[in-house]
Parts: C-alpha cells; sequence; structure tokens
C-alpha cells in the first residue's frame, strides 16, 4: 500500500491489520519520551488548503512522534494565493523529494490527481465531500477499544449525511468489518442513493438510535451549506440534537462519539457531550496511534 | 523466525538440554546481580520473551524474591526499516517499572550480527536512564557486525554465514530444541 486515499478501495484485511499495528503506537504516547527513531530522515508536507485543528495537529504530533521532519503549507500563506494551479504547486512541491504528503482539499478526488501526478506517498486528510480515510480509522480503533469487536454492531449515524466525508468513510469501513449502520437526518440531508453503500435511511431519529450500540453525531457545517436544507439552528436542535431522552432509546451501555469540532447544543447536548457515555476525547487520543500506524506502514519500504 | 524452508541439518541443543543450559545462565544471572537492587528480566521479542519468562521463573524460585520483568519490541528501532523491507510486524513494548536507576538484563534467542540488541538498547533508553543494561543470549551463532559481546551465553556454535539458527520453544513451537539449518 503506498497511499491512503480512501477506505472504499481498501479490503477488511488491509483495515485490520492498520488497527492491529495502531496498538503498538498507542503504548508510545504514554510514555514520558514519547519518540521513536522509526522514520528518521523522511519528510512529511502537512498541506491543509482548509482549516482543521485535530487533524492537522494530530498527523504533525504522529510525524514528530516517528521522528520524520514535518513541514507545513497553509493556502493563506502559499502561492495558490498568487494564482498558482494546485498541481503546479505539486510539481513544485515534488521538486523537493518529500516522502509523503498529507492532503485536505475542499474538492473530492483531489489527493487521487496529485497520487497520479507525485512520487510521493499521499494521505488523504479529507476531500470535499467524499472521505476522510483516517477518521475512520480511528473512528473504527476506539469502537473497537470500547466494544472489544468492529461487526454485528448496531451504529447510529446522524446528521448531515450529503456533506460528510466522515459518514461516507465511515460507512464504507463499518459495513466493510459487518456491523449494522443507520444514518438519520432530516431528508435534506440525506443522500438518495447512500442505501447503495449498504446502509438503512431513516429520518426519524429515534428510529435510528433504537438500540444502538454505537451513536455517531455528525457536525452541521453550516460553510458547505446552502442555508436551504433546514430552517434554523434552534429547529434542528429541536428534532436531531442528541439529549438524554434521545439517547435513552439506545442500549444502556451505548457509546458516543463526534468526530469534532461539535456545535455544542445544536447537534449535540452539553449534558452527552460531557457525560460518561461520550468519548469524544478518546478519539482524539487514538488518532495520533491511528495515524502513526498509517505512516509507518505507508512508509516502510515495499508492503503488500 | 526463518523458519519456513529452513533445512534442518543439525540439532545442536535438544529440551533436556535447553532446560540445563537455561539453568545455568539463571545462575550466572543471580551470581552477577545478586548483591543489585532494581533487577528487571526484559524479553526481545518474540522468542527473547519466553527465555526471559523462565528465566525469571527460576530465578524467584531460587531467590525468593520478586523480579520486575517486561518485554521489548524493536521493530520501531531497526536500522533496515528502508532497505526495501516489508514493514516489520511491530508489537507493543512492555516495561512496567522504572528503568530509571534498573539493572536490566536483556534476553534473546539467538545473538547473530549484534544488530537486534543494538535496537533494543535503544528501545530501553527511550524509557529511562537504567543504571546498567546486561545481555542474556541463549546461542551466540558469531558473525557480529557490531561491537557488541554478551554477559551470558547458553551455547556458542561456529556457523557459516549461510546457515541458519532457530530456537523452538514450546510456549510457541512443539518442543525445545536448537537447530542450525541451511537457508
Amino acid at each position: 500500500m503506498k497511499h491512503l486515499l480512501g477506505i472504499e478501495n481498501l479490503n477488511r484485511d488491509q483495515i485490520m491489520h492498520i488497527l492491529e499495528t495502531a496498538v503498538s503506537f498507542e503504548e508510545i504516547n504514554q510514555r514520558q519520551i514519547k519518540k521513536v527513531p522509526t522514520l528518521k530522515g523522511l519528510s512529511v508536507i502537512n498541506f491543509f488548503a482548509e482549516p482543521s485543528t485535530r487533524t492537522r495537529m494530530s498527523f504533525e504530533v504522529a510525524e514528530k512522534r516517528l521522528s520524520a521532519d514535518s513541514y507545513n503549507i497553509a493556502v493563506s500563506g502559499s502561492a495558490i494565493t498568487k494564482g498558482e494551479t494546485l498541481s503546479d504547486t505539486a510539481l513544485n512541491l515534488q521538486a523537493m523529494a518529500p516522502d509523503c504528503l498529507i492532503i485536505r482539499h475542499a474538492v473530492s478526488g483531489t489527493p487521487h490527481m496529485l497520487a497520479q501526478i507525485m512520487d510521493c506517498s499521499i494521505i488523504n486528510a479529507g476531500d470535499g465531500f467524499h472521505e476522510h480515510p483516517t477518521q475512520a480509522l480511528l473512528d473504527a480503533y476506539t469502537i473497537q477499544k470500547k466494544k472489544g469487536k468492529l461487526d454485528g454492531l448496531k451504529v447510529a449515524l446522524m446528521g448531515d449525511i450529503a456533506h460528510s466525508r466522515v459518514a461516507r468513510s465511515n460507512i464504507h469501513l463499518l459495513t466493510k468489518t459487518g456491523s449494522h449502520v443507520t444514518v438519520a437526518g432530516p431528508a435534506t440531508m440525506i443522500p438518495k442513493d447512500i442505501k447503495k453503500l449498504g446502509v438503512e435511511v431513516t429520518y426519524d431519529p429515534k428510529e435510528a438510535v433504537k438500540d444502538a450500540d454505537i451513536v455517531m453525531m455528525l457536525r452541521i457545517q453550516e460553510e458547505r451549506e446552502s442555508g436551504l436544507m433546514y430552517p434554523d439552528r434552534r429547529e434542528y436542535a429541536k428534532f436531531f440534537c442528541l439529549d438524554e431522552k434521545l439517547l435513552s432509546y439506545a442500549k444502556p451501555d451505548a457509546t458516543v462519539m463526534h468526530p469534532g469540532p461539535a456545535n455544542r447544543g445544536v447537534e449535540i447536548d452539553d449534558n452527552i457531550m460531557d457525560g460518561d457515555r461520550s468519548v469524544i476525547l478518546e478519539q482524539v487520543a487514538n488518532g495520533v496511534a491511528v495515524r502513526m500506524a498509517v505512516l509507518y506502514l505507508l512508509l516502510g519500504g515495499s508492503n503488500s | 523466525m526463518k523458519r519456513k524452508g529452513l533445512k534442518i541439518t543439525k540439532v545442536i541443543m535438544n529440551g533436556e538440554e535447553m532446560e540445563r543450559t537455561i539453568n545455568r545462565m539463571v545462575h550466572e544471572i543471580i551470581e552477577r546481580v545478586g548483591p543489585k537492587k532494581n533487577v528487571a528480566i526484559v524479553g526481545i521479542r518474540t522468542r527473547g520473551v519466553h527465555i526471559a519468562e523462565r528465566i525469571l521463573k527460576k530465578i524467584q524460585e531460587l531467590e525468593k524474591v520478586k523480579v520486575a520483568s517486561g518485554t521489548i519490541d524493536i521493530a520501531l528501532y531497526r536500522d533496515d526499516f528502508f532497505k526495501g523491507l516489508a514493514s516489520p510486524e511491530v508489537g507493543p513494548s512492555n516495561l512496567n517499572f522504572n528503568v530509571d536507576g534498573a539493572n536490566i538484563v536483556l534476553v534473546d534467542d539467538v545473538l547473530y550480527t549484534g544488530r537486534t540488541v543494538r535496537a533494543a538498547i535503544d528501545a530501553v533508553m527511550d524509557y529511562g536512564r537504567p543504571a546498567s543494561i546486561m545481555y542474556a543470549a541463549l546461542v551466540d551463532r558469531g558473525h557480529r557486525e557490531l561491537p557488541i559481546q554478551p554477559d551470558f551465553v547458553g551455547k556458542a556454535v561456529q556457523t557459516g554465514e549461510n546457515e541458519a539458527v532457530a530456537v523452538y520453544l514450546k510456549e510457541v513451537d512443539d518442543d525445545d530444541k536448537v537447530v542450525v539449518g541451511e537457508k
């Protein structure tokens, strides 16, 4: 495996191998000296053409803990603002011989395009509405730690499915590992053909959450939405905010997840977000170990 | 362990001999570290871990003291990561004792080039500053590529570069034995 462009083109064994490898890296994050020399001398570029706190920081922490040299590019400080095309930027970066490029971009398919024109490994850190593979992997890792398995679970995925790359990557992953996914949200936020990905669809949040092992909330993405998808935040919250009452339909030991950043009081209630069933901060912690595993597996020689 | 496709030419240690060899190593280790405090027996994954467990058990029986122990995985500290080999499987390391000031005995099955124990020393150092590190190997087959000398050796054997030495242990294999074979 040279690139990680999405979950869709991975098989179950590859997914499980990444998750198993991540276990060893979790231990490093608990040491006093959180660094191993494994990727010494390798250069990794973090190219985030969209805002990000968690993912960018998480990749950078992962790179540094593996002793890689990491470089950050932000669009506002780059020549893209002077009119350079993305492919020209990519070829110029390629000329500096990096070993890996982490790319986040608002246009779906950007990582795939870069993988065709660059020699280095490409990791998709979120492309448009398409995929966010490392988020799905860290979610799966978190689920597995919490529930001890990834198959036979009932997962409710709620919110703006249409604009969510997190949703798409998670749907691919969880259906490949044998869990049952139900998506829910306002009808304007559910893509027409989403059933083709092997999920159930409902517009009733109670029905989605009923007997769920995992309740995964998605962010209302105002920067992507046209403004016609729901009347206002209060109205959305009235029907779809995960609060005590809605969560009471899930299994008593249900786990609550959110990829962040969360809109408190809109898609998730304060009490739930800060409550003991929420693993939101564990997801963040696990993200570093999972990204270390991905970097290790992609950059470590010629593996299958 | 490169066991697949190994053509065994000679058994150099059977189960009984292995037990006696490990017993002798245990006594040597006790003699050397006996007066020291903060002793820890650390196995190098994967087969070093099982030998370390046997040594630990015997030391605790003989000395009637509790001795610290741990395991170390060297995959992240290898010096051949970029040689185009497949990424080695990584396993977790586990050093649940205070490494600062500890007298650590690293245990491995076969000492060959010395690169494994070099990596293991680096790995231990990332956990703290031990007072001392010693090294016990069940078999020393020669052909060192680094200036490394073991403190405790089960058996030293002359081998050719194209030969392989494999240690079989009951914990993971069918029985206890050490063999020489052709790669």
